[in-house]
């Protein structure tokens, strides 16, 4: 048993570090430390920085302008970019679409759609859910019907993240009524400005507008954008949703917020005490290190078994269980932290350049708001309910 | 990064897990937990022979092994059979004799190496909770000697024991790490009296009163004053030994449960097809792979020369197995219904056992408190 990481990968953790302290731009990563909202622009920079570092695309081979990266480079990568405060890759193309164009597309859609992933030129986005299909992914009803060299796409998605931001949409679309519901889904390609198709926002409980709905009426798509066969989208589907997720702890992103959270008690003061040493709140926050450290380890044994050709599979399942939990406890925290200041919430305040009045202590504008918008993670990504489901068949055999 | 164990402590690890399963089952366990003795001579010579004792020491003192990843191996077999066994006491009163021990003081380590001799570790007191500083034990010159008075608690197989590791203070107020001295003490030392007991998970113990025992010069191990370095030492040894030992219980029981979800019929099926009882599966299995990566991480740095990072490693273990222990006890015991009540099933000796290492060398909470009181200063 060894723990630490080779000389080679200690070399390629001093590279990236070195690439982030030349190339991150420092107000970028002070919204993202800040917690301050994103726009559209700032994700498309730090992608443009990245890609022509040529370490955009972390999840494909060289061939296709990947980085080829190990499992173990990939996790470097990720916790080193989490602790810098970097703004997270967008992963609806990068991570999603390009590994399915890759294994399930063919010549002529990779060469089209991968170069125009990488180099910015087209927003993805994801048409999985529906109102009606949401853990029974496979229950969706959004319709394609060939007609001649195109297919009519008619129904509805939602939950549509950053949809107003894209030009185009991969979707799970009916192609077959009859059957199994998972052997009648394909899996295409979508310009979001062909006619019919409207994109509606819906308001999260924190007041952003990060997800939507997407409408489909007689939508005309080019039968060439359909990936693999008809009515063995399901494929694609699976494939994406369980590909690259050894990564999927989050370990990065938990480091990073547990220091701050760290920062944040030194400086709160309770009882003319710093937090910190209140019994109650470190004991709180003493038990979600330990788990994260515990975490670091399981994750760090899951990388070690997909190294020995072990393909994660519901391996992952318990990391994005533990890993939800953990980043839903930590910002718990930064909520309780706060006290009474985690309730005024001026929205306009998470805007960058805000110089209006500020209110409670700093990190407060945004506690509360980014602990109700968190509660998110155990519900996307397939469920937590649904993460026990799949260990119970995968592992346990129930 | 290799999370492989080395060629050497695999076939220790298999070894004596074929050992445990094929010599030690449940039946074998049972009649010796419950015997007058508390523990098999003859298995003690046994472990002895197949190197399970030899592999908790370093070579330098007679031993195999000594590393973390060596104790992890050797408790986490003898976890998965539930071995009484006095390998806990014979890991710290050892060390503690290899760590500080003259040459002659030494020689007590040939016989408990070769599975001739239970030494046990009296260290805890009565009314004196988990606190390693805490010791009223007081030892005063006597003579060329040392007189001791004082009491102590729960010592491993303590009607058994040759050799008593006694820590008593010889400085300094209750609670000072500082001024705590360490003893060998042979049993039947005049003004030592045992009262033994069996215990609830198996074997026996007992407390020791010691009224005015006159011990030699050198019955002093290590410098005068200078023993809570060791005993924070060979505990640290002992709280990833019983983290191990936890480990290799939480995955026979886990086994066992995920067995009888699979054959026990209720409402026609297998009672494994109901959500409710899959989901508190899960649960149970997710956190024993993350008290894994909790034992992986106190072993991986059991060696590690800075104190903190040592012994909060260690103590983020404790806090884990503590936690997760008593969780697989419960769940286990509620996923088999009423025949986990009984004492038939060895599951619920598995249970008894998780739950009890929570009440040893310190619980949940004070090791919870520790790993905050080690934590370095935020700037």
């Amino acid at each position: 048993m060894d723990l630490h990481f080779t000389a080679e990968e200690e070399a390629f953790r001093a590279e990236v570090r070195a690439f982030l302290a030349a190339q991150l731009p420092p107000e970028l990563a002070r919204k993202v430390r800040e917690n301050h909202r994103l726009h559209k622009a700032d994700m498309q920079a730090w992608h443009a920085i990245l890609n022509a570092r040529g370490w955009l695309a972390s999840h494909w081979p060289q061939a296709y302008g990947g980085t080829g990266w190990t499992a173990v480079q990939k996790f470097i990568f990720e916790n080193e970019c989490a602790l810098a405060h970097a703004p997270r890759i967008v992963p609806f193309g990068l991570s999603m679409l390009g590994p399915v164009l890759i294994k399930y597309g063919n010549e002529a859609q990779k060469r089209h759609w991968l170069p125009r992933i990488l180099d910015g030129t087209d927003w993805w986005c994801q048409g999985y859910s529906e109102p009606g299909a949401g853990s029974d992914l496979a229950s969706l009803k959004t319709s394609a019907m060939r007609d001649g060299d195109h297919y009519v796409v008619n129904g509805q998605k939602t939950w549509t993240t950053l949809g107003h931001y894209a030009n185009m949409i991969f979707c799970l679309v009916r192609t077959r009524a009859e059957g199994k519901p998972q052997e009648g889904i394909s899996f295409l390609l979508v310009d979001m400005d062909t006619p019919g198709i409207e994109v509606r926002p819906i308001i999260t409980l924190d007041g952003e507008h990060e997800v939507n709905e997407v409408f489909f009426s007689d939508v005309r798509v080019p039968a060439a954008n359909l990936v693999g066969e008809e009515n063995r989208g399901w494929s694609c589907a699976k494939y994406l949703l369980t590909y690259e997720r050894t990564n999927i702890a989050g370990v990065g992103l938990s480091t990073a917020a547990l220091q701050q959270l760290k920062a944040v008690a030194a400086r709160q003061r309770k009882n003319g005490r710093p937090l910190a040493q209140d019994p109650a709140f470190a004991a709180r926050l003493a038990r979600v290190e330990i788990e994260l450290d515990n975490m670091r380890i399981t994750n760090l044994r899951v990388l070690a078994a997909a190294a020995h050709g072990g393909a994660p599979g519901a391996e992952s399942s318990m990391l994005k269980i533990r890993g939800t939990q953990i980043r839903q406890e930590i910002t718990a925290l930064q909520r309780r932290a706060m006290g009474v200041y985690a309730r005024p919430y001026v929205a306009q305040a998470l805007e960058d350049g805000y110089d209006g009045p500020r209110v409670g202590p700093q990190g407060a504008d945004s506690a509360a708001a980014q602990y109700f918008n968190y509660r998110k993670l155990s519900i996307f990504g397939g469920s937590n309910e649904i993460q026990k489901n799949i260990i119970s068949k995968m592992i346990l055999g129930l | 990064m290799n999370f492989d164990h080395t060629e050497d402590r695999r076939m220790l690890s298999d070894m004596l897990k074929r050992f445990v399963a094929e010599q030690y089952a449940f039946a074998v366990r049972d009649r010796i937990a419950r015997s007058p003795e508390g523990y098999s001579a003859e298995f003690w010579q046994r472990y002895a022979e197949l190197g399970a004792i030899g592999a908790l020491f370093a070579e330098a003192d007679g031993g195999l092994g000594g590393t973390g990843f060596d104790i992890a191996v050797v408790f986490e077999a003898l976890g998965r059979g539930l071995v009484v066994e006095p390998f806990l006491d014979a890991l710290m009163a050892g060390d503690a004799i290899a760590a500080a021990g003259s040459a002659s003081q030494k020689q007590a380590l040939e016989p408990l190496l070769a599975g001739g001799a239970v030494i046990a570790l009296a260290h805890a007191e009565p009314g004196n909770g988990y606190e390693l500083a805490r010791v009223q034990t007081r030892a005063v010159r006597d003579g060329d000697g040392w007189r001791l008075d004082g009491a102590k608690a729960v010592v491993a197989q303590a009607e058994q024991a040759g050799l008593f590791v006694v820590s008593a203070r010889t400085a300094g107020d209750d609670d000072d790490a500082g001024g705590i001295s360490l003893f060998l003490v042979p049993a039947g030392a005049a003004g030592l009296h045992v009262q033994g007991y069996p215990l609830i998970d198996g074997g026996r113990a007992g407390d020791l009163a010691l009224a005015g025992v006159r011990l030699p010069a050198d019955a002093l191990l290590g410098q005068a004053g200078a023993g809570h370095a060791v005993l924070e030492r060979s505990t640290g040894k002992g709280l990833l030994a019983l983290c191990a030992e936890a480990l290799g219980a939480m995955d026979a029981a886990r086994d066992a449960t995920l067995e009888y979800l699979q054959t026990r019929q209720q409402f026609g099926v297998p009672i494994g097809r109901f959500q409710a009882l899959q989901h508190r599966m899960a649960d149970v299995l997710l956190e024993i792979e993350q008290a894994r990566s909790a034992v992986i991480n106190a072993a991986a740095q059991l060696g590690h020369a800075e104190r903190a990072a040592r012994e909060r490693a260690l103590s983020a273990a404790k806090v884990t197995i503590g936690r997760v222990g008593t969780l697989v006890a419960e769940e286990c015991i509620q996923l088999h219904g009423g025949i986990g009540m009984t004492w038939e099933l060895p599951l619920a000796h598995y249970a008894k056992r998780l739950v009890m290492i929570d009440h040893q060398l310190g619980d949940e909470d004070h090791h919870l408190a520790r790993f905050i009181a080690l934590a370095p200063a935020q700037a």
